[in-house]
């Protein structure tokens, strides 16, 4: 069986299944000019973070290359950049990174332009000109070996571990198996589960790098000298029977599905056409694992919850997939499936497993998810390990 | 919502079992299912949340705690069977930097 789906071919062989402007500060000093652009100008999404300034070399680096591969992603048709001039991030790197992949790019500097107001005209003028350059181009079909799944679990509860996350489990095995790739991270989550990972990795280097990526956490977990309870598992978790992280984690997992795992991708690393399963090193915290994911190239996110999460990212569609039968019903308006119904024994994992893999096949043609649809989309922030100075 | 009271034991080494129905209260039975499908019935200690888990088995203070068939933490004081087992009994034993360091975690591979 193969399956297609209508999606945008971009210059570089990726296929986005949305077409969004980005408009991208390299700074968060840029963010209120860009903020300003995005409402001015349909067809454009802001990637409004706080990093790219005073902080330690290695993580300036880090900003500046996940912010290229935020750009780079499929789901974007063309980026805005908005320097303000006097950054850390090497905006110029950014930019031509960016313009590498064969889309338009523009540049904005708002110390050189005058000030606030005169780049703000100068950027929604630059906006306007993309937006009206990408928004005719057509979808096309294309085959499912072409998509990056990313996958996480937050607001979780017991129903998690056992409805959610097998679904999401289900829909990662068949993609694997269709030549698909998938990425899973929350790296805190691994802790009390990592021997379970170590144990499905193809070779004993990815097996240490997973023990490594779990020993880095639990340190810096570790270094306030304090239980890790309250951070994680956190009070939302407890009060919904998740008694500590080890309980958190193995249910966690569990959406990693179960084939091999082919690698360990850094923060702002990029998939790069690689297929198969692989983690990507990040904390659970949404903003900055959905960036973490979105900048790995990933077209969308399939979200598990049991106490309700709404969060979405910019340019990379969440589904949120709801393990909790008492959550689906308070929350019909966020939650796009319901896999309490496994909980209730109405229904299978593959039975609701299926359901899913159809709607992961409806939004990668252009369904919308209830997160966009409410534009609840600016769950945003990169994940940096030093100081800020 | 199924009117059965529920709970789910999901490894055959666990010794916890998840209860999914609402209202649970000290004294209540409920009926404890495991994968292939036995069930038992077992009387409730304490007031159960919805998703929170009761022991299936004494286990003794200190014994590991076992659910997904794998350690979650270990019991602080003796714990009966069918009594509520959350942070009150459980502790975890990763991330704890109020511990004194235990030396390099050795890893299978």
């Amino acid at each position: 069986m193969s399956y297609e789906f209508m999606g945008y071919v971009r210059p570089d062989g990726q296929v986005g299944c949305r077409n969004h402007v980005a408009v991208i500060p390299s700074v968060t000093c840029a963010g209120d000019v860009a903020s300003a652009v995005t409402r001015q100008v349909a067809g454009t999404v802001g990637y409004f973070h706080h990093q790219g300034c005073c902080q330690l070399p290695p993580d300036l680096d880090r900003v500046t290359e996940t912010l290229i591969s935020l750009g780079c992603s499929p789901n974007v048709g063309a980026a805005l950049v908005v320097s303000l001039g006097c950054e850390g991030t090497d905006t110029e790197r950014l930019v031509e990174s960016i313009r590498k992949t064969g889309k338009p790019v523009r540049v904005i500097r708002i110390q050189e332009l005058g000030g606030v107001s005169a780049a703000i005209k100068a950027g929604i003028d630059a906006a306007q000109e993309l937006v009206m350059e990408i928004s005719g181009l057509q979808r096309t079909p294309v085959g499912i070996e072409n998509v990056t799944m990313s996958i996480k679990c937050g607001a979780s509860d017991t129903t998690s571990g056992m409805a959610s996350n097998c679904v999401i489990g289900y829909v990662a095995d068949k993609l694997v198996d269709l030549g698909a790739a998938v990425i899973f991270g929350e790296t805190t989550e691994f802790l009390g589960g990592e021997h379970l990972l170590a144990r499905r990795a193809v070779n004993q280097d990815v097996a240490r790098r997973i023990y490594e990526i779990v020993d880095n956490m639990e340190r810096r977990a570790r270094s306030l000298g304090c239980d890790m309870r309250r951070g994680q598992p956190t009070p939302g978790n407890i009060e919904g029977g998740l008694s500590s992280i080890e309980e958190k984690s193995l249910g966690a997992i569990v959406k990693s599905g179960s084939r091999p795992i082919q690698g360990v991708l850094d923060y702002p690393e990029r998939i790069a056409g690689r297929k198969g399963l692989w983690i990507k090193d990040t904390p659970g915290r949404e903003p900055e694992i959905l960036t973490g994911m979105a900048a790995s190239g990933a077209q969308f996110m399939m979200f598990s919850t049991g106490r309700g999460a709404p969060q979405g990212f910019p340019t990379m569609p969440v589904l949120k997939v709801c393990g909790n039968p008492n959550t689906y019903e308070r929350m019909k308006h966020d939650m796009d499936l319901n896999a309490g119904r496994i909980i209730t024994g109405e229904k299978s994992i593959a039975e609701v497993g299926e359901e899913a893999f159809q709607a992961v096949l409806a939004l990668l043609s252009g369904k919308q998810t209830k997160n966009e649809t409410l534009g609840y989309h600016s769950s945003i922030d990169i994940y940096t390990m030093g100081p800020v100075i | 919502m199924s009117e059965q009271k529920l709970a789910l034991h999901v490894n055959d080494k666990d010794n916890v079992a998840t209860i999914f129905a609402n209202g649970i209260r000290s004294g209540d039975e409920v009926v404890i299912k495991d994968k292939n499908g036995h069930t038992e019935t077992v009387q409730v200690l304490g007031n159960v949340p919805y998703g929170h888990k009761i022991a299936t088995c004494d286990i003794p203070k200190g014994a590991q705690i076992i659910k997904y068939g794998e350690e979650i933490g270990v019991a602080t004081r003796d714990i009966q069977k069918g009594e509520y087992v959350h942070v009150h009994n459980l502790d975890s034993m990763r991330g704890r930097g109020d511990l004194p360091e235990e030396g390099e975690r050795t890893h299978e591979l």
